[in-house]
């Protein structure tokens, strides 16, 4: 059935391509983390403007697919002479995509941090920032763990769509070897066992951050 | 207009309140004299949580002024960063307990008492920590420094909340229903945590239903209905001749 010969020929090299997926992966879920704190904290803000912002970034990405988000930036932008290299642009698209669904886990996470948390931080002249950092952050990502680490496994498995702009990930990589090979079987086979290691291992290492920070307040 | 009285430790002028089209506080005036023990009865409604956030500016005034130890709390003068800033200061100045405790359930009992010290005050986290620990020792749970709110008591709970309080050196302190989550027989321990303090000298405002601490601990009592102060008095004439037809229902019915 499967011609094992192949496989072990070809797996170096989707293992090359499976590397550049984790890297990919790592700076996306990074970046994603950044951009969708900094939504969150603007959509919970006093100031009108920035929860208008952030509010009109979380619609704009949810509402439309990621792949056309790709694109856009991709092949749409040099026409206004933003010329971004694929690498650049899928990281770009990845983790603003991701963003989006992370500042509504986050802004979750904070708002079900009870109120009066807030209020006894304030009483003791603790500023909305320290407040924030020190007490409510600490507290919300208990709650915030688990569906984000859900967002983290969507956004690894997302990154195939990069293959679509020229980046040559896993399964870009597959599709290569499919062309002079004539092995989809075996190639996507093979491809698909590497991003199941990679989400299970993101999964495990979800698990037990999450159990440690479940322990620290026993 | 501030009252130039130099022992003056709070005072609040015309103060209002609204909630949308619920007007909350119509005009309250008060004065406590630092180290008086001020305790506010009234039936739920009445507005005396309420008055106790807007001291601590947790509810912003609607109008009215509020001075504590000589400084206009809500001073709207001041452009939004400076006021924080201000705020945030003026807020040293009194230590807040809540009627829910609101410990740092991720923090040691130790940890939630030298947060702020350590990181709104400067304090070096030695100074801090020993400080924490007289304070500890005075509600009586230093051996509890090391405890996770969650394995506390109620009691011993807000008796953490009030060293944690007591630990930014207020002041002022205010109290708002600190014994109303309690169980009956943990009333006790945290009511004997403030006595001590009102003894020491402390400023209190304290809103409770407890009539027994009122009528011990009390310098005056004032009993709030609809928004109002409808009587100010000793707890003594407070207790046996209330002078308005209100208080003496009020009365009547919690000394039942």
């Amino acid at each position: 059935m499967l011609d094992w010969q192949i496989i072990m020929h070809y797996f170096p090299f989707l293992l090359k391509g499976a590397w550049l997926t984790l890297q990919i992966s790592v700076i996306s879920v990074l970046l994603g983390l950044i951009f969708g704190l900094i939504a969150a904290l603007c959509k919970l803000s006093h100031n009108k403007l920035l929860r208008g912002a952030a509010s009109f970034y979380i619609w704009l990405i949810r509402s439309t697919p990621l792949l056309v988000q790709l694109f856009i930036i991709y092949f749409g932008l040099p026409q206004l002479g933003i010329d971004l290299s694929p690498m650049v642009a899928g990281i770009l698209g990845l983790s603003l995509n991701a963003g989006a669904y992370n500042a509504e886990t986050i802004r979750g996470g904070i708002i079900s941090v009870h109120s009066g948390q807030m209020e006894a931080s304030r009483s003791l002249g603790m500023s909305f920032g320290l407040a924030m950092r020190r007490i409510i952050l600490p507290q919300a990502l208990r709650i915030i763990i688990p569906p984000l680490g859900n967002n983290f496994i969507i956004l690894i498995k997302d990154t195939s769509l990069v293959s679509t702009i020229t980046v040559i990930e896993l399964t870009m990589t597959a599709q290569r070897l499919i062309g002079s090979t004539y092995k989809p079987f075996e190639m996507y086979l093979m491809a698909a066992v590497l991003y199941a290691i990679m989400t299970s291992a993101a999964a495990l290492l979800l698990q037990t951050f999450e159990k440690r920070f479940a322990l620290e307040r026993r | 207009m501030k009252n130039n009285e130099p022992n003056c430790m709070v005072e609040i002028r015309d103060l209002h309140k609204h909630f949308g089209p619920l007007e909350v506080l119509k005009g309250i005036d008060i004065e406590v004299a630092n180290g008086e023990v001020l305790v506010i009865i009234g039936p739920s409604g009445s507005g005396k949580s309420t008055l106790l956030r807007c001291i601590n500016y947790l509810e912003e005034p609607t109008s009215g002024e509020i001075y504590v130890d000589n400084t206009l709390v809500n001073d709207r003068s001041l452009k939004h960063k400076a006021f924080q800033e201000h705020l945030n200061r003026t807020r040293c100045k009194m230590g807040m307990v809540f009627q829910q405790f609101n410990l740092f359930p991720h923090m040691t009992v130790l940890e939630n008492v030298i947060e702020s010290p350590i990181h709104v005050m400067k304090q070096d986290r030695p100074t801090a920590i020993s400080k924490a620990e007289d304070l500890l020792e005075m509600v009586g749970l230093a051996a509890k420094r090391d405890n996770y709110p969650a394995t506390l008591s109620g009691g011993q709970q807000q008796r953490v909340a009030i060293a944690r309080a007591l630990a930014m050196e207020p002041s002022v302190m205010l109290f708002d229903e600190v014994t109303s989550a309690l169980d009956p027989e943990l009333v006790g321990e945290v009511l004997r945590v403030m006595e001590t303090l009102a003894r020491e000298g402390m400023t209190m405002l304290v809103v409770t239903h407890e009539m027994g601490f009122a009528e011990k601990m009390a310098d005056r009592v004032v009993f709030m209905a609809d928004g109002f102060v409808v009587e100010d008095a000793p707890p003594h004439e407070m207790f046996t001749n209330p002078q308005h037809e209100r208080t003496k229902q009020f009365l009547a019915e919690v000394l039942k």
